[in-house]
């Protein structure tokens, strides 16, 4: 086996991107393995921005679990009772969609007060305060949903509908309240000067993970419950 | 080594306090080492329980001293009954599946070698990783706490099925409590393990140092890399799965038991469940969780022989695409381990094609590790001793698994001594085999001291002879039609094969004996073993171009530049018959002067 031990071009690190934890390295770092390092970029995305993909991944993976489940036991028996959707879930979604749009706002002033103009952004965790209340309300609106369930007499044990009902949105809500806990974590973190454009990203990402995931969970559930 | 590119890199000053050092540690390395020991009293123990029940099976009315201890109506003066029989071969498969299979060669020896071996000085998410091993060790905990609490451990076996797994304590002893912490611990050990996944592929994508291109990752870090993908997909199936029994459980739900199921003569509170939906949702794990288990050794003994080969595979491209086949196969299989369940037959047929398949690249590794070692001058150590084990265990249990998956001849071995053989050795002992090679290899970089050779030999041909007079006889058994999960074989048929069964035993409490040896090993060279030099194999990988044992940052406060392939041997340089990936040395090959 030939072997060529060019040395790594030097790159000049005023050129490189914010690198946060990483640096020294990086999926992007493509040096084929006969050592020819044209091409080769020391840089590498923040472990942070992969690491929420691999979250997603792994979420999509948890709910495509419990949907398949749905499906395959709705089709296996006949002690299936549908019920119409609470409407508050619609409103609720509205929330949610309403939450990513302030994230997003909140995500572009943020962005815009770290990258040095911060005469221009006042108070940059306000949209994140907002977005916070959005979240902290669709998680209210589910429990309200819930508790209109309960008093139609649909409980968790009630029939598989209302079992599959009450388990995804659940496992959904608490997967929001770990969202809520980022955004927190972010505010936190802004207020300290501290926080990484790529951890506000990978907040952000996940926070519009959850809107779409609830959009699909209530299609789900409309058309299967 | 060159001091490079430190300005990228975060430096967090190393802990003073025992607990942080020790306890609660940041550091991967001790996380690492805490995961082995995991792994090592869980191993011990699945191995005690492992001697109760083989020595039940070959004498059934035997009282074994003290046994009443763990279970008094399951074992009343020593002698076991059927349930705790049960009950023991759950707790053996469960924490050999989890807690040693799947921590060992992943969790315990990526841990501490994966960011070493990218260059990298920890996970990009240390405290993820901490929680990942104290979630682990809590699921351990409530696993082996069924054996206090309630009426003992569930007797459903590793897997689990439905509807035993959800009617509570009508269907036995363990079925109600136990169940539910057995469930509990699988869903933390979930948890656990995809918290790690998160590090391990996050660390392989993004923390790798200058110059790691992803094909001059040893083939270690593709396997743990590859297994933590596997991981992250079946690890979030089986989460929910047992959330759902759980439910079953405390909340009246009904998932898994149909309706109109009478259990011990009373008819059950469910309706509509469907008891195929869990096996489903298990086998989706269930399946590709064998290949969590085997993958990380495939990629040890490769880096082993290679090292001990002093030249590299035919293929390292071949090799890592055979890992990463066999990773996207082993979720299109998991059919095949429900051909008598009431599967579709085209269903069997379409799992029944796929598991043929991954023959292939299972096959194919095999073959390149023969042809490699095929007029190589192989050192002999106790880590390729059990590397070529592992050769010879995966062969021999993998060549079984042709007749398993055809469902025709399935229908007929299903549930048998057969499978129980099979798995044993292509899964079981295979992946204990490269556990061992990748400890012996690994041991004087993580404790700064060398195991004792000679015992580690000795080590080797006891288990090596042993595991074949274990587990080969489990075939013919499986073949004279010995079912699996009987606790003793009173009459009929069966009663002529007691004979195997106590052969079988005697070589079980044997086999486990030899494993003293390496304990003994393991704790006597730890304080007492020859000190290490840095790189005593003269290998090439980064772990072995820092001190012995690293540095809390791995490479103490600098970041290697890595200029070659992971594995350059049989090369003439200033050091050897080899260049380290660190070194900006240039060489000729014999390739080259040719």
């Amino acid at each position: 086996m030939a072997t060529t031990v060019h040395e790594p071009p030097k790159i000049d690190p005023r050129r490189l991107p914010d690198q946060g934890h990483s640096g020294n390295g990086g999926w992007r770092n493509l040096v084929p393995a006969d050592g020819d390092l044209r091409g080769t970029q020391e840089y590498s995305p923040p472990p942070s921005s992969t690491a929420i993909w691999v979250v997603v991944f792994a979420v999509t993976m948890m709910f495509a679990a419990f949907s398949s489940a749905l499906i395959v036991r709705k089709g296996s028996s006949l002690d299936w009772r549908s019920f119409p959707l609470p409407s508050v879930l619609y409103f609720n979604t509205l929330l949610l969609l309403a939450s990513s749009i302030t994230l997003e706002v909140s995500r572009r002033r943020v962005a815009t007060f770290m990258g040095g103009l911060k005469s221009q952004v006042k108070s940059p965790a306000r949209w994140l305060y907002i977005t916070l209340f959005l979240g902290l309300l669709f998680v209210a609106g589910q429990y309200v949903a819930w508790s209109q369930l309960r008093a139609e007499g649909l409980y968790l044990a009630t029939n598989p509908s209302s079992s599959f009902f009450y388990v995804l949105t659940a496992t959904h809500a608490l997967h929001v309240l770990g969202g809520l806990g980022g955004l927190i974590y972010v505010i936190r973190k802004l207020s300290k000067s501290a926080l990484r454009r790529s951890q506000l990203v990978a907040t952000t990402r996940y926070w519009h993970f959850m809107g779409i995931l609830w959009l699909y969970l209530l299609l789900l559930l409309w058309m299967k419950l | 080594m060159h001091d490079i590119s430190a300005h990228a890199v975060e430096h967090h000053a190393p802990p003073t306090s025992f607990i942080r050092k020790h306890v609660f540690s940041l550091d991967h390395k001790v996380i690492g080492k805490q995961y082995y020991a995991l792994a090592l009293v869980a191993a011990l123990s699945g191995m005690l329980l492992s001697w109760f029940m083989r020595i039940h099976l070959g004498w059934t009315n035997a009282a074994i001293p003290g046994l009443q201890l763990l279970s008094k109506t399951g074992a009343p003066g020593g002698v076991i009954t059927p349930e705790f029989y049960l009950q023991l071969m759950t707790m053996h498969g469960t924490i050999m599946v989890f807690f040693v299979l799947t921590t060992a060669p992943f969790a315990a020896f990526g841990n501490f070698f994966l960011p070493i071996q990218v260059g990298a000085e920890d996970m990009p998410f240390p405290r993820f990783n901490m929680m990942s091993f104290w979630v682990t060790f809590v699921a351990f905990l409530v696993l082996m706490s069924s054996f206090i609490l309630g009426d003992g451990p569930t007797l459903g076996g590793w897997t689990q099925y439905a509807p035993l797994n959800s009617v509570g304590s009508v269907a036995g002893p363990g079925q109600g409590l136990g169940v539910v912490l057995w469930m509990v611990s699988i869903a933390l050990f979930c948890v656990g393990q995809l918290l790690g996944a998160l590090n391990f592929i996050t660390t392989t994508l993004d923390l790798r140092v200058k110059g790691m291109s992803m094909m001059r990752l040893p083939l270690t870090a593709w396997a743990w890399f590859i297994t933590s993908c596997m991981g992250l997909t079946a690890f979030a199936v089986l989460m929910p799965a047992c959330i759902l029994v759980i439910l079953d459980h405390v909340a009246g739900t009904s998932f898994f038991v149909p309706s109109y199921s009478v259990i011990n003569d009373q008819l059950q509170p469910h309706s509509g469940g469907s008891t195929l939906l869990w096996q489903h949702l298990f086998w989706f794990f269930g399946h590709p969780e064998v290949y969590i288990a085997i993958v990380p050794g495939i990629g040890i003994v490769s880096h082993v022989l290679i090292t001990n080969m002093r030249k590299p595979m035919l293929s390292q491209r071949v090799l890592i695409y055979c890992m990463g086949a066999l990773a996207v196969l082993s979720y299109m299989v998991y059919g095949h381990h429900m051909f008598v369940s009431g599967m579709n037959p085209i269903s069997a047929l379409a799992f029944s094609f796929p598991t043929l398949v991954i023959t292939i690249p299972a096959t194919i590794v095999v073959l390149i590790w023969t042809f490699s070692l095929y007029g190589s001058k192989l050192r002999i150590n106790a880590a390729s001793l059990f590397a070529l084990g592992f050769i010879s265990m995966f062969v021999s249990g993998g060549v079984s698994g042709f007749f398993l998956a055809q469902p025709s001849i399935d229908i007929m071995l299903h549930a048998t001594y057969f499978v129980v053989g099979h798995f044993h050795m292509v899964m079981g002992v295979a992946a204990m085999f490269g556990i061992f090679s990748a400890t012996y290899f690994w041991f004087p970089k993580m404790t700064g001291r060398m195991m004792n050779e000679s015992l580690g030999r000795v080590h080797f041909w006891l288990s090596f002879a042993g595991a074949y007079c274990i587990f080969m006889p489990f075939h013919y058994l499986g073949m004279a039609g010995n079912i699996r999960r009987y606790s003793s074989f009173p009459d009929d048929f069966l009663q002529p094969l007691l004979p195997v069964h106590k052969w079988i035993t005697v070589a079980a409490l044997v086999t486990g004996a030899a494993q003293l040896i390496f304990v003994y090993n393991l704790i006597h060279s730890r304080f007492w073993g020859r000190p290490a030099p840095d790189n005593p194999w003269e290998a090439t990988s980064l772990e072995w171009s820092t001190a012995t044992p690293p540095p809390f940052d791995n490479f103490g406060g600098k970041h290697p530049v890595v200029y070659h392939d992971p594995y350059q041997y049989g090369v003439q340089s200033s050091v050897g018959d080899y260049v380290m990936q660190t070194s900006p040395e240039q060489v000729k090959t014999e390739h080259d002067e040719k």
